[in-house]
């Protein structure tokens, strides 16, 4: 049994290698093609000019890096949960009831705040637990922390393209490089706070950083609704989100956006998965070096 | 495991006892956070020399800044105390229940800043010429919520970097980005009620929130950062 599930894995193993490099040519292709999409086909904005065409980066960055950080907090909560039967089948219950009750809210609750759509209320619950789901069929332990320590380490690049890209804008059309407003200072802490993330892996000890990084991450995921809701009260100055949140954008506009977020997401995901093969070859040479350690002691130098 | 009723309660006890008789007689977190915290106010006061009116504006920020810097001096030595003759391991194979553990250190902590905020405060007023022209008890109120956010998670933080290398450093980086939003809560509430322009009563909600969530949450997770293998 077990030879033919290694030998299962190591067959799933060849094929993800050979799907690599087909993935990373169509990347490049749709990287470029969005690239030519932002700056020559997309219209010129009204008041704002050629500024705005950072738009096509900023905002799929940050769709891009939210969405790593959220998988690395799934993953985060997966590990610690796994190690007890009861609080597994409790998180499962919850990702189950936040599906539902995602549905259900975008049915019942009238009216919603404005420019919330009841689909896209039911889309990013069912999203959530789906996500949930799919992280525990296809990792299993430490897989999970591999998962988590890559999305976030490519989820600080991407937000630090958010945090670059945003104050290049907002000097010339707001007259200001940076304002404390909710969206600007939300995502500044997520970045500070998965910064220390990192660094809490680099210091800790090996044997004990899962579960160091995996109890911050979940503070993280805490603290982050706190900053956004108190800082709610105050006017926000951001433009209002174009997608969901009452904005208006022009469709041709709206679709070299998604073109963007595409690409984007394809780059994410080629370089998480290979920084994801590289980190678990690396735990697999470690594992090896410990194993040989054991066995003779001189050895191991 | 089974805990025997009451045992959480002793345990609190005890611990909290043995670590306000050691602070009592050695001083040694009192001591290290009062003349940090007065050389913040010395440096603050000397660099800005504000009028009365200046003063309400940024007092509530300076405040907080200089409890939460002096509140890592003793945050520090919480657990780096229990290292020396292998004490924390003693606890760790103790069937004691790990998290009345971790309340006895933050109550102990809450009550070390507590004091320092009581001895400083006069300082504050003297040095910044204050007064409030809001409700000022609120403050009070304001100040234990926001000295039991600092202490909750600086206790818990300072379990964790105790097993990193170079902890004294990691610590402030994991409390200070956790700490935002309970930070923001406390200067804007000191600055409401300094100035008196705006009502308090958002920002101790938040503060309450903030308490309640962080609290659970830590209590939830210290059983796994102490046994972390």
């Amino acid at each position: 049994m077990k030879r033919q599930a290694e030998g299962d894995e190591c067959r799933h193993e060849n094929s993800m290698k050979r799907a690599f490099p087909i993935f990373a040519v169509l990347t490049a292709v749709l990287l470029s093609y969005a690239l030519y999409e932002a700056l020559v086909a997309a219209p010129t904005e009204q008041t704002m000019g050629n500024v705005q065409r950072i738009f096509y980066y900023h905002v799929p960055s940050a769709w891009t890096a939210f969405l790593l950080f959220f998988i690395n907090f799934v993953c985060s909560i997966q590990y610690l949960v796994r190690r007890d039967k009861v609080a597994d089948s409790i998180a499962n219950w919850v990702a189950i009831v936040l599906g539902v009750a995602a549905c259900a809210a975008a049915v019942v609750i009238r009216p919603l705040p404005s420019g919330v759509e009841p689909s896209s209320v039911a889309t990013t619950g069912l999203a959530i637990t789906g996500l949930y789901f799919l992280v525990k069929r296809y990792f299993s332990g430490s897989r999970t922390d591999a998962l988590a320590l890559v999305t976030a380490e490519v989820g600080v690049v991407f937000c630090t393209v958010v945090l670059v890209t945003g104050p290049l804008w907002a000097r010339p059309v707001w007259g200001i490089w940076w304002t404390w407003d909710v969206r600007l200072t939300s995502t500044l802490v997520l970045w500070l706070i998965y910064i220390s993330y990192l660094m809490l892996r680099r210091f800790s000890a090996s044997g004990q950083t899962p579960v160091l990084a995996a109890a911050l991450a979940i503070f993280g995921a805490l603290d982050v609704p706190l900053v956004y809701f108190s800082i709610w009260i105050f006017r926000t100055q951001h433009p209002q989100p174009v997608i969901g949140g009452g904005g208006s954008i022009d469709p041709r506009m709206l679709h070299v956006l998604l073109i963007n977020w595409l690409a984007f997401l394809c780059f994410a995901a080629l370089i998480c998965w290979s920084r994801y093969r590289l980190e678990v070859l690396q735990r697999e040479v470690e594992e090896i070096h410990a194993m040989k350690g054991l066995q003779d002691p001189r050895s191991s130098g | 495991m089974s805990k025997p009723p009451g045992a959480v309660a002793g345990v609190i006890q005890a611990t909290l006892a043995k670590d306000l008789r050691l602070e009592w007689r050695s001083k040694d977190a009192i001591n290290s956070m009062l003349f940090f915290s007065l050389l913040v106010v010395v440096v603050f006061s000397f660099s800005f020399d504000p009028n009365a009116e200046e003063s309400r504006q940024i007092a509530g920020g300076l405040v907080w800044v200089a409890f939460l810097f002096a509140a890592v001096v003793a945050l520090g030595q919480t657990w780096a105390r229990e290292l020396r003759n292998q004490v924390l391991d003693a606890y760790r194979v103790s069937p004691a229940p790990a998290n009345s553990l971790f309340l006895a250190k933050a109550l102990g902590n809450f009550i070390f800043v507590a004091i320092l905020e009581l001895l400083m405060t006069p300082l504050f007023i003297m040095f910044y010429k204050l007064r409030a022209l809001g409700p000022a008890w609120q403050l009070i109120p304001i100040a234990a919520l926001g000295t039991w956010a600092i202490v909750v998670n600086g206790t818990f933080f300072a379990a964790m970097s105790l097993r990193t290398r170079s902890r004294e450093i990691m610590l402030p980086l994991l409390l200070f980005p956790v700490c935002i939003p309970a930070l923001l809560a406390m200067v804007n509430a000191t600055t409401a009620i300094l100035t008196g322009e705006l009502s308090a009563k958002f920002w101790i909600v938040l503060l309450t929130t903030y308490d309640v969530v962080f609290t659970i949450a830590c209590l939830l997770l210290f059983e796994l950062v102490l046994h972390a293998e």
